[in-house]
C-alpha cells in the first residue's frame, strides 16, 4: 500500500462524509415529514439551506468577542477531523492512528466547550440557558459514551478504533452480550448528543425550551451555515461510529477504489435504515421534561456500565 | 321591570332587569355603595367579569361600569364620577382581576382608582403620551402617534444578585401574537413572572364610536379573530336588546351552530399546539388535520373559514339546506370518532402524560379567589358555564352538560378540551336535527332607538360580553370584553411551581387572547 493511495483514501473518506452529511439530514427530515403526514421539502433541502446561508450576511452581536466568530470554524474543523479519524469507509487510514477513542471524545469535548463559551459570549439569556442545559446533560452523556466505547475496547484490548474494527471484522459473527448493552448505551448517547427528541427538539420555535438551538440563536449567514453543517456532520459521525463499533461489515479492507465505492454505498444503505429508526423514535416519543433528561442520560450510562460489567462477568 | 330573584341582589339601589335570558340586572350607584356592592357580590360567591369607563358629555362626568356575576345573573353596576373628583374607589382588594382593568381604565379615560397601589400604565406604551386619554372627547383630533414600545417600563423585580431576569417577547420565534413576559429566575426555577401586554392596542373602542350598528357588527367580529362568532353574537344580542327585536328561532339555532363550531375548531387547534409544545408532532399533525377539514367545511358552507360576518344584528347572514346539514352531520361524526381514538391513544402515551400532569397547577380554592371562569376556570373546578346556568335561546332546550375537573393542571385543561369538543359535536348534531323553520333574520330598523344594553355569550375561552350604548342611531360607546382579562393574571401564578422550560406548555394550555385584551 503506497502512502499516496492511502492518503487518497483518506481524502475520499473526508469528502464523502462532508458531502453526505446534509443528505443524511435531508433524509431524516423527509422520513419525519412522511411519518407526520406532512409533505417533505425534499431530501436535498439541507443543501439549499446551506447554499442560502452561505450567501447571506453574517451578523455579529455587539460586545461579542473573538470566541463568537471563531467557534463556527472550530466546530466545523473538529467534526471534519473526527470523520477523518473514524473508520467510516476504510480501516487503517493514516489519520486514524492520530487518535484513539479517548482522544476522539476529547475532540468532541473541545467543540462543545467552544460552543458553550460562544453561547455565553453573546450575553443573551437564551444563550446562557442553552449553555448551562447543554453542560448539565453532556456531563452525563459523556461518561455513557466512554462506557460504551470502553466495552468495545475491552474486547479488542485496545482503545484504537482501528483495532476495534479490525477485531470485529475478523470475528464477523461472534456475539458478545457486553456489546449489546454497549449498543443500547450508544443509542441513548446518540439521541442526547445530537439534540434529538426526547431530549431536545431540533424543530422547535420555543426559545424557552431550546438546548442546542438556543446556543446558536445569535448566529447567521456563513457562521450559521457552518454550525448547521457541523451538526449534520455530528449526526453522521455518531451513526458511523455506531456502525464501526457494532455493524462494521462492509468497511473496506483493501485500498482499491472499487472497494471504497462499495463501502461508501454500504454506509449509505446503513444510514438509510438507521435514519428510519431514528425518525420512528422521534415520532413516537414526546420531548421529556428538562429535569427528566438527566435520568435519560444516566440510563444510557447505566447500560454502558452493565456492558462493562457483563464483559468481566461473562467473559469475552 | 321584573322583581324575580331581586331579593338576593346586593341592596345598593334600584335594580332593573334589562335582559331576561341571560338575566342582566342594572343598577346605578353612588360612590358609597360602589365598594359595598362589590363586597356583597363577593360574599355570595360571585365574581367580577369586567370594569370599564365612559366619558360623559364634554368630559364633565364619567361613568365607571362594572359587570359581576352572582347567583341571580349578571349584575351591571354603574358609578357616576364628576370630573372634579376624577377618581373612584378601587375594587382590586376585593377582586384581584380589577387591578389591570383599573389601570387600563385610567389609560383610556384618565380616571384613577384610589386604593390601587399599582399606578403603572397598562395599555399605554411609550408612543402614546401620558395625559392623552383617548376615550375622552376631543383628545385625538388630528393627532398621530408613533409605534414605540416601552423602553423603561418598571417591572416588579426581585432584588437579589442570585436572581436573573429573562425578557421574552414581544417578538417571538413562532407566529403568535405579541406580548412581553419577564421572568425572574434562579436557575430554571421561576420565582416571578410578570406580563406586559398592550402591544396589539388598536383603539377598537374608539373605532366603534359614531359608527352605525351594522358597521359595528363587522368591527365586533374582528376584535379577536379566534372568537369572531362569540363577539358577533354578544354584540348582536346588545343591538337586538336596544332595538327590542326578537330573533327568529332558526337564527338562534344557527348562531349556536356557529358558536359551537368555533369552540370545536379552537379546541382542536389548542390540542394540536399542546402536542407540538410537548415535542410530539404526531399529535399536532393529527389534530390540525381535523381542524383544517372543519375550517374548509366552514368556508364551503358558511362562506368564511373562521365564520366572520356570519352572525349579524337581527339574525344570521346565511342559511343551511338539507344537503349541507347532511354533510355537516356526516363529517362531524367522523371527526368525533377520530378524536375519540386519539383521546384514548394519547391518554396512554406516558411521555406526553408526564409533560401534562401536574404542570401549571391552579387549585380550585385559588381559582375561586382569582375569579377564574371559562374553560380554564372549569378545569380548576369553577362551575361557571353561561350555557348551563343562564341558558338563552337556543340553549334552554339543549340541556348542555357542564364539563368540570378539579385538577387545575395542564392535563385537566387538555382533557376538558376533549370533553367540550364532544359536547359541542353533540350540540351541533342536536341543533341541526331540530333546526326550526322560518326566517334566518329579523329586521333591525335603521333608526334604532337610543339606549344601553349588554350582550353576553359563553364563547370558547369563557364569557365574552359587549356593553353597547346607542345615541341618534350611532354607537356612543361600545366596550367588548374578553375573558382573558381575568385569566392573564392567573397565568403569572400558574407557572410558579414549574421551570422556565415548561412555560410554553402552560401558556398554551390557557391560550389567552392578546388582541381581545389589548383592544
Amino acid at each position: 500500500m503506497t502512502s499516496l493511495i492511502i492518503w487518497r483514501d483518506q481524502c475520499f473518506q473526508i469528502l464523502f462524509a462532508v458531502a453526505a452529511a446534509p443528505l443524511l439530514a435531508g433524509w431524516l427530515k423527509t422520513v419525519r415529514a412522511l411519518l407526520q403526514n406532512r409533505r417533505p421539502a425534499g431530501i436535498l433541502q439541507p443543501y439549499r439551506d446551506l447554499f442560502r446561508l452561505f450567501h447571506k450576511e453574517a451578523m455579529i452581536p455587539e460586545q461579542s468577542s473573538w470566541l463568537f466568530r471563531f467557534t463556527p470554524y472550530v466546530m466545523f474543523g473538529a467534526k471534519v477531523m473526527a470523520v477523518a479519524i473514524v473508520p467510516i469507509i476504510a480501516n487503517g487510514l493514516p489519520l486514524a492512528s492520530a487518535a484513539d477513542v479517548i482522544a476522539l471524545v476529547g475532540l468532541l469535548a473541545v467543540a462543545r466547550i467552544f460552543q458553550v463559551l460562544a453561547a455565553m459570549d453573546t450575553g443573551t439569556d437564551f444563550g446562557n440557558y442553552g449553555a448551562h442545559r447543554e453542560m448539565l446533560i453532556s456531563a452525563l452523556a459523556e461518561p455513557a459514551l466512554l462506557a460504551a466505547l470502553f466495552t468495545a475496547s475491552l474486547l479488542a484490548r485496545s482503545t484504537s478504533l482501528v483495532q476495534i474494527v479490525h477485531l470485529s471484522q475478523i470475528q464477523l459473527f461472534s456475539l458478545h452480550p457486553s456489546m449489546v448493552f454497549a449498543a443500547i448505551a450508544f443509542g441513548f448517547v446518540l439521541l442526547v448528543e445530537n439534540a434529538r427528541i426526547p431530549v431536545d427538539n431540533p424543530a422547535t420555535h420555543l426559545e424557552l425550551t431550546m438546548i442546542h438551538e438556543a446556543m446558536v440563536l445569535e448566529y447567521s449567514g456563513r457562521h450559521l451555515a457552518l454550525l448547521e453543517w457541523a451538526a449534520q456532520l455530528k449526526l453522521f459521525l455518531y451513526m458511523t461510529i455506531g456502525f464501526a463499533l457494532f455493524l462494521p461489515w462492509g468497511i473496506a479492507a483493501n485500498p482499491l477504489l472499487t472497494s471504497l465505492v462499495i463501502a461508501a454505498g454500504l454506509v449509505l444503505v446503513k444510514l438509510f435504515f438507521a435514519v428510519v429508526v431514528l425518525a420512528l423514535v422521534e415520532t413516537l416519543l414526546a420531548k421529556r421534561r428538562l429535569f427528566r433528561v438527566p435520568e435519560f442520560a444516566i440510563t444510557g450510562f447505566l447500560f454502558g456500565v452493565i456492558g462493562l460489567l457483563s464483559h468481566f462477568m461473562l467473559g469475552s | 321591570m321584573t322583581e324575580l330573584g331581586s331579593d338576593t341582589l346586593p341592596s345598593v339601589g334600584q335594580w332593573q332587569q334589562i335582559l331576561s335570558a341571560p338575566p342582566v340586572w342594572r343598577v346605578k350607584v353612588q360612590a358609597a355603595s360602589w365598594t359595598s356592592a362589590a363586597l356583597a357580590l363577593r360574599d355570595q360567591g360571585g365574581r367580577l367579569l369586567g370594569l370599564w369607563g365612559e366619558a360623559g358629555h364634554e368630559n364633565a362626568f364619567f361613568y365607571i361600569h362594572a359587570l359581576g356575576l352572582g347567583s341571580t345573573g349578571y349584575l351591571w353596576i354603574t358609578l357616576t364620577v364628576q370630573s372634579s373628583e376624577g377618581q373612584f374607589p378601587s375594587l382590586a382588594d376585593i377582586f384581584p382581576a380589577a387591578s389591570r382593568m383599573e389601570r387600563a381604565l385610567y389609560d383610556l379615560t384618565g380616571i384613577r382608582a384610589t386604593g390601587n397601589t399599582d399606578t403603572r400604565p397598562w395599555l399605554r406604551h411609550q408612543c402614546w403620551p401620558a395625559g392623552i386619554f383617548p376615550l375622552r372627547e376631543g383628545q385625538l383630533d388630528g393627532r398621530s402617534f408613533g409605534v414605540d414600545g416601552d423602553a423603561d417600563y418598571p417591572f416588579q423585580l426581585i432584588d437579589s444578585v442570585d436572581v436573573h431576569q429573562i425578557p421574552v417577547g414581544p417578538v417571538h420565534a413562532g407566529t403568535i401574537e405579541p406580548g412581553h413576559f419577564r421572568f425572574s429566575c434562579i436557575g430554571e426555577q421561576i420565582l416571578r413572572l410578570e406580563e406586559r401586554l398592550g402591544y396589539t392596542h388598536k383603539g377598537v373602542e374608539r373605532l366603534f364610536q359614531d359608527r352605525d350598528v351594522f358597521a359595528g357588527a363587522r368591527l365586533a367580529g374582528r376584535i379577536s379573530g379566534d372568537t369572531t362568532a362569540g363577539y358577533a353574537w354578544a354584540y348582536s344580542m346588545a343591538v337586538e336588546s336596544i332595538a327590542r327585536c326578537e330573533i327568529p328561532p332558526r337564527a338562534a339555532a344557527l348562531r349556536a351552530v356557529c358558536l359551537e363550531r368555533e369552540r370545536m375548531a379552537n379546541h382542536l387547534g389548542d390540542l394540536a399546539a399542546l402536542g407540538n409544545d410537548a415535542g410530539f408532532v404526531f399529535c399536532q399533525s393529527q389534530f390540525l388535520f381535523i381542524k383544517e377539514n372543519l375550517l374548509r367545511e366552514n368556508r364551503e358552507i358558511f362562506g368564511h373559514r373562521y365564520l366572520m360576518d356570519c352572525i349579524i344584528p337581527g339574525g344570521v347572514a346565511f342559511d343551511l339546506n338539507s344537503a349541507q346539514i347532511a354533510t355537516m352531520q356526516r363529517n362531524s361524526e367522523s371527526w368525533q370518532r377520530t378524536v375519540q381514538r386519539l383521546d384514548l391513544l394519547l391518554q396512554e402515551h406516558s411521555g406526553l402524560r408526564d409533560r401534562l400532569v401536574g404542570t401549571g397547577k391552579i387549585a380550585p380554592a385559588r381559582a375561586a379567589a382569582l375569579g377564574m371562569a371559562g374553560l380554564a376556570g372549569r378545569a380548576s373546578g369553577q362551575a361557571w358555564d353561561l350555557r348551563v346556568q343562564f341558558p338563552h335561546a337556543p340553549y334552554q332546550n339543549l340541556d348542555v352538560s357542564m364539563q368540570l375537573s378539579p385538577e387545575g393542571d395542564v392535563a385537566a385543561r387538555w382533557q376538558l378540551r376533549f370533553r367540550e369538543f364532544y359536547e359541542s359535536v353533540r350540540l351541533q348534531t342536536q341543533l341541526l336535527l331540530d333546526l326550526p323553520g322560518g326566517d334566518v333574520s329579523a329586521t333591525i330598523p335603521e333608526s334604532i332607538p337610543d339606549g344601553e344594553a349588554l350582550g353576553i355569550v359563553e364563547a370558547w375561552r369563557g364569557e365574552v360580553f359587549v356593553a353597547l350604548s346607542v345615541e341618534n342611531a350611532r354607537i356612543k360607546r361600545c366596550h367588548p370584553h374578553d375573558p382573558s382579562w381575568v385569566l392573564w393574571p392567573v397565568l403569572e401564578e400558574a407557572v410558579l411551581n414549574d421551570i422556565v422550560a415548561d412555560f410554553p406548555l402552560i401558556n398554551k394550555s390557557f391560550n389567552l387572547s392578546y388582541s381581545g385584551h389589548d383592544l
